[in-house]
Formats: structure tokens, C-alpha cells, sequence
């Protein structure tokens, strides 16, 4: 069974923007979209396992800062070249102002 | 019988290209021919992780088995010669010929030789994979590497060799480094990393000979040194590869010359990425040649969408990237458009300088820092720039301000 970590506050991330989440030796990318949704993916690029953290979101979607490969976010769908391997996404939901994701 | 679509080239631009035809529903036949041995593969790591990597590997576009699974036939090893522009045919070097319903030319383009005498084996230049292999096995704490010519690709792989441990001495025959396209104070940070690295950096250095006894090369410099080193790497900029359109009729203007479409003045031949000069939109219509690696991407794609029967206008705004040691470089825009700077700080020392042309209009966008540090506010410029955004010069210059929020303005 997989178990629900507390990865951050709700306010800790900005409409339309993205944090980066660290546990137990894996690293996510935690997003809050601009109808105030959270979502979360992998922290790694599919291309060149670069931090997405550092990239821009922009609607439903992050760019990678690297290269600009481009995901879905929501579903994790990668968007054209460089990228052609989908992000593996998680479970979130926001609990008494934090944010909770579910890993593994 | 159709020929469907050929493309002559198979790096980033023709390799993609063959793939955004089968994304558009294409179902002719593919046939994408390259002069090398591998399959379409990324050359930005060539500089970098295939010298440093703990093995070469090459970073392949497609797979064979996707290639295979996009009925896309890859013929490599082999040239094309001649184009017959009535006959709807290209001849290829091992004698055979291919027809074809759209030509795309994405020959890319080939290292500028250095025009001096005196130069042998250990004088080399790094364009494909098969080069920097060979200029792999050179990088080694023993030996001593001269890199002719303090642009991107030989920085990058000063900054390689001395990861390695090799003795690097960087030779410029211009007063600085990155002379063209990048502003002097961004241009001086790269510089004093490579000193900090322990790379002798020569600038303002002509050479008047050099001698290669094919085991070592003398390089002397206009003020009477002499630098010896076990391999000299020439990287002194690159020339687009046109012999196949000019022979054939098409007009060559710093490149094949296509209009913003991509078409030559044949409406069923096409040339993409650095073998290609086009006019750019967002500059007015200013006509270019890019040597970079998303250029070659969206114009493989582009190209692809117009065979097709489309007829979409390039309408990107040039981007480029070069990391050396822990620093990454990013521009957007030519940065020759612009009359005046305005800078940004970031955290960790990174910072951007802003280009505005006379009119306040954004044109470009030069940053530097660690990792990752520019990459979102620089992607952030880059479509200011492409919506010609002509934004207050306070706002740009200041942290607070987020760039995002000047988008919708």
C-alpha cells in the first residue's frame, strides 16, 4: 500500500507555478494550476532527467527548463519533441492547508 | 507510383522531420538518407556527456524499432549527389536513385576549416559522433589539448577536457571570447569560470603557423608564443552544407534560401534547419541562418507540415543553450537588435540582461547562472519577444516583478 506524504503547504506554491518535493530518495514535481488544482508528476524530465521544478508552467502544462520538452501536468502526457516518454503522476489532495501526495 | 517524401539529411532536423510527417498522418512513403553510419542522433552532447560520460553513448532520435514501427526507411552511409528537379529524383552515392513527390534538404552544416597550412592528424574538428570519439580518446590528464577558436562548441569542450584532466589552452583571435551573439559581461563570466578551471585562455591571439608532425602541433601565436599540444581542436564556426541545391539551380543566400515557409523556389523542395537561410518574422523579415538544436527541431517539423500542403509561416523566436562546468547560457532573440540593456539579478548570481531595441521593443534575452536558474524567466522573454511586447524597462530590471505578469499586458 502506498501512503500519503505531506510534501508542503498549499500556499507554499503559486497559482499556475510548480515546487519541487523530495522523499525517501525520489524527487516529484508538485503543481498548482490556475483553477487552483494540485497535481503531481515525477520531478525528472523524460529527456534528460533535469529538474522540471525549474520550469515553467504555463495553463495545464510544464516546460522543461532545459530543453523545453513539454508535458501535461494533469496526466502526465508528453507533448511532442524532445519528449516522447510520459510522466509517471501521483495522487494529490490538499488537507487542512497542506498538500498530500500519494507515492510509491 | 509516388515517391512520396525524402529527406535528405538525417541529424535533429531530418530525423524529426520524417517523424512529424507520420505524426501529421502521412502515409506515404518515408525515406530519410544520411551520409553517417548511426541512427538520427542529438549532437548538443557531443561537446559534453560524450566526452565525459563514462562510455560514448550516442542519444539516438528513434530507435530502429521505431523507425521500423513508422514505416520510415533509413538509408545511412550514403550521399546524395545530384537532385533532378524535372524528373522529381535525387541520385545517391552508392548509384542508386530515389524519387519524390516533396524533397526536404536538412544537410545541416560542417565545421569551417581552418585556411592555413601546416595542419595533420592531430588537428581535428568535432561535428559528429565519429569525431568525438576520436577526440575522446585524447582526454586524458596527460596530455595537452589547444582548442582554436573561443566559441560554443570549443568551450564546451575546454570544459570537457579539463573535467577529464586534461591541460587546455583556449585560443581567440578576437579581443574576447563569444564575440558573436553574446554580450560582453556574460561573455567574461564564461571566461573567468574557464581561468577558475584552470584553462589558459588566449584572446586577441592570431596564429601564424602551425605545424603538425602527427604527434604533436605547434601552434604560434602573432605575438611570438607558442603553444604545443597532443591535439589541437579547430572550432572556428560552421559553414551550411549547399554543393546538392546550388548544383541543382536553388538559390543559395548564406544558406539555401527559403521564404518563411521553408519552401526554396521550387514549391516541392524544402530545406530546414542549419543548412537554411530564412526570413524571420519576428525581426521583420531580417533573413538568418540558426546553427542551433530547437531551431533544427522546429523547422524539421515546420518543413514536415508544409509538404503536406500546408503553408504555416515560421514564427519562432531563436533559442539557444550552452552549459560549461556548473554554469548554463541561455539566449532568446538576437541580441544585435537591441540599443540598450536592461539587467535582472537573480538568486545565486544569476542574471539576465534584457535587449530593447530603440522603440523599447523586447528583442532578446541573455542569461547566465548555475543549473537551471534562467531557464523559466528566459522562456518568459522569449514570448515577449514573440509578441513584440514592449515592456516598461523599471519592470524588467526588477525581482519583484514577475515576469509572467507582463505576459498579460
Amino acid at each position: 500500500m502506498s501512503d500519503w506524504v505531506e510534501a508542503c503547504a498549499a500556499g507554499d506554491i503559486d497559482e499556475e507555478d510548480v515546487m519541487r518535493f523530495d522523499h525517501a530518495g525520489r524527487t516529484y514535481a508538485i503543481y498548482r494550476s490556475p483553477d487552483d488544482e494540485y497535481f503531481a508528476t515525477d520531478g525528472l524530465c523524460s529527456h534528460e532527467k533535469v529538474h522540471l521544478a525549474d520550469g515553467l508552467v504555463m495553463d495545464d502544462t510544464i516546460e522543461c527548463p532545459k530543453h523545453n520538452g513539454r508535458f501535461n501536468y494533469k496526466t502526465g502526457d508528453a507533448r511532442g519533441a524532445p519528449v516522447c516518454v510520459n510522466l509517471k503522476t501521483y495522487p494529490v489532495k490538499v488537507d487542512a492547508g497542506k498538500v498530500l501526495i500519494q507515492v510509491g | 507510383m509516388t515517391g512520396g517524401m525524402v529527406i535528405i539529411g538525417a541529424g535533429e532536423c531530418g530525423g524529426r522531420a520524417a517523424l512529424a510527417l507520420r505524426d501529421l498522418g502521412y502515409e506515404g512513403p518515408v525515406t530519410l538518407v544520411g551520409d553517417e553510419p548511426h541512427l538520427p542522433y542529438e549532437r548538443p552532447p557531443l561537446s559534453k556527456e560524450a566526452m565525459t560520460g563514462e562510455a560514448p553513448l550516442i542519444k539516438a532520435i528513434a530507435s530502429d524499432e521505431l523507425l521500423a514501427e513508422r514505416s520510415i526507411r533509413h538509408i545511412h552511409s550514403v550521399r546524395a549527389v545530384a537532385i533532378d528537379r524535372a524528373g522529381h529524383a535525387v541520385s545517391l552515392s552508392d548509384s542508386s536513385s530515389l524519387s519524390y513527390d516533396k524533397l526536404l534538404l536538412a544537410t545541416g552544416s560542417l565545421p569551417r576549416k581552418l585556411p592555413m597550412p601546416g595542419l595533420g592528424g592531430r588537428c581535428v574538428y568535432l561535428r559528429t559522433f565519429n569525431d568525438a570519439l576520436a577526440i575522446r580518446a585524447h582526454l586524458k590528464p596527460e596530455n595537452r589539448v589547444a582548442i582554436i577558436g573561443g566559441g560554443f562548441i570549443g568551450l564546451e569542450l575546454a570544459a570537457s577536457a579539463r573535467k577529464l584532466g586534461a591541460t587546455v589552452t583556449v585560443i581567440e583571435a578576437q579581443p574576447r571570447i563569444l564575440m558573436r551573439g553574446v554580450p560582453a559581461e556574460i561573455a567574461e563570466i564564461i571566461h573567468k569560470a574557464h581561468e577558475a578551471e584552470g584553462v589558459n585562455v588566449l584572446t586577441g591571439q592570431g596564429i601564424t603557423a602551425i605545424a603538425d608532425d602527427g604527434a604533436e602541433v605547434r601552434i604560434t601565436l602573432a605575438g611570438g608564443q607558442e603553444v604545443v599540444a597532443d591535439l589541437a581542436v579547430i572550432g572556428i564556426g560552421a559553414v551550411p552544407v549547399t554543393a546538392l541545391a546550388a548544383d541543382a539551380g536553388l538559390a543559395i543566400d548564406n544558406g539555401i534560401a527559403v521564404d518563411g515557409t521553408l519552401r526554396t523556389e521550387d514549391p516541392d523542395i524544402f530545406a530546414a534547419g542549419d543548412c537554411c537561410s530564412f526570413p524571420l518574422a519576428v525581426y521583420g523579415g531580417r533573413r538568418v541562418r540558426l546553427e542551433a538544436w530547437r531551431n533544427a527541431q522546429e523547422q524539421g517539423a515546420l518543413a514536415a507540415t508544409n509538404m503536406l500542403g500546408a503553408n504555416e509561416a515560421h514564427a519562432a523566436v531563436p533559442w539557444f543553450w550552452s552549459d560549461q562546468y556548473g554554469l548554463t547560457l541561455q539566449i532568446a532573440g538576437l541580441s544585435d537588435e537591441g540599443r540598450s540593456i536592461v539587467r535582472r539579478d537573480l538568486d545565486d548570481g544569476a542574471f539576465i540582461l534584457f535587449h530593447l531595441a530603440e522603440d523599447g521593443r523586447l528583442v532578446a534575452a541573455s542569461g547566465i547562472g548555475p543549473g537551471n536558474a534562467v531557464a523559466r524567466d528566459i522562456r518568459l522573454a522569449e514570448m515577449l519577444i514573440a509578441k513584440r511586447a514592449t515592456p516598461a524597462p523599471d519592470a524588467l530590471g526588477s525581482q519583484t516583478v514577475k515576469l509572467k505578469s507582463l505576459l498579460a499586458a
